[in-house]
């Protein structure tokens, strides 16, 4: 086994591994942190794959900024509540529906994509790249020239979300805020009212 | 050099996994939304193994577009959670069957 293949099938077991686990755990924090090992393993799998760009961005936006979105809002949100209460006691008729799904589209996947249509004569290795290959710069030349309106669509789509995200979980000025205009403007009348009382008179 | 149908294997894997985990972990919405974004890791897998392969950096492009559209959705998604669970003080699954005939 050469050292490719090693780093290669060490990621991905670590990738599956961490990818069970988050189906598995009770912990939704434990959960995401699990994911985040999925996304840093699989990081590692798109680097033996010279795309350097992406496994950098994954590593970076991904779990540097959506992952800790995700842990952010399960620590915020306490749903003790709604935790599992174990597997077993879930045990439905639909979950069984779920593993039947799943266990036909691993053998779907395995059959059509398996090791007899792609095999290393039908699509040989590439040839590793030169030290001089400079991804980003080969990523940034076709992106701004082929797939530039494809690249400006998605930073409107990035400032849609941003403003429907705000306007959903925005809630308005809750806090007592001081208006120093109306501080100004108050006369003592406002602030206090004299009341004329009779002395023997009792409430 | 590892084979390409382990690459894509390896992809077979992950989406199954966030199907399973769609199914199976009927307890809360970010157990769903975090199966999601399994599902697109694996897709985006593919996308890169095949560029690598197809010596076509067109695959890398996608997997670019769609991790924003999945940074995108993430972060409405999680955002419809905050609200969903201000107002009704919880996230299970099971509870939110209004619109079930």
């Amino acid at each position: 086994m050469t050292g490719q293949a090693l780093i290669f099938y060490t990621f991905a077991a670590v990738a599956i591994f961490s990818a069970l686990m988050v189906i598995t755990v009770q912990n939704a924090v434990r959960a995401v942190l699990f994911l985040v090992l999925a996304f840093v393993a699989t990081a590692g799998v798109w680097l033996l794959m010279e795309a350097e760009f992406l496994a950098i961005i994954l590593v970076l936006v991904y779990v540097g900024a959506v992952m800790v979105l995700f842990l952010f809002v399960v620590m915020m949100l306490d749903f003790t509540g709604a935790t599992q209460k174990g597997p077993l006691r879930y045990l439905r008729p639909s979950m069984l529906l779920g593993v039947g799904l799943a266990l036909g589209v691993v053998f779907l996947l395995f059959t059509v994509i398996g090791p007899k249509q792609f095999t290393i004569m039908d699509y040989p290795s590439p040839a590793a790249r030169g030290a001089d290959y400079n991804d980003v710069a080969h990523l940034g030349m076709v992106m701004y020239t082929d797939y530039v309106l494809a690249f400006i669509a998605a930073g409107c789509l990035l400032l849609v979300a941003m403003v429907a995200a705000i306007s959903l979980a925005y809630r308005g000025h809750r806090a007592k805020r001081q208006r120093p205009s109306d501080q100004v403007k108050v006369k003592a009348s406002d602030r206090i009212r004299l009341v004329k009382m009779s002395p023997g008179s009792r409430g | 050099m590892v084979p390409l149908s382990h690459f894509l294997l390896l992809g077979a894997v992950l989406f199954s996994l966030g199907v399973a985990g769609i199914v199976l972990n009927r307890r809360n919405i970010i157990v769903l939304l975090m199966c999601v974004e399994l599902m697109l890791l694996a897709v985006n897998t593919n996308f890169i193994a095949f560029s690598r392969y197809l010596d076509d950096v067109a695959g890398q492009i996608f997997v670019f577009f769609i991790l924003t559209v999945a940074a995108a959705e993430a972060a409405i998604g999680l955002a419809i959670l905050v609200l969903l669970f201000r107002n009704r003080g919880t996230i299970d699954v099971a509870v939110m069957d209004e619109l079930k005939g």
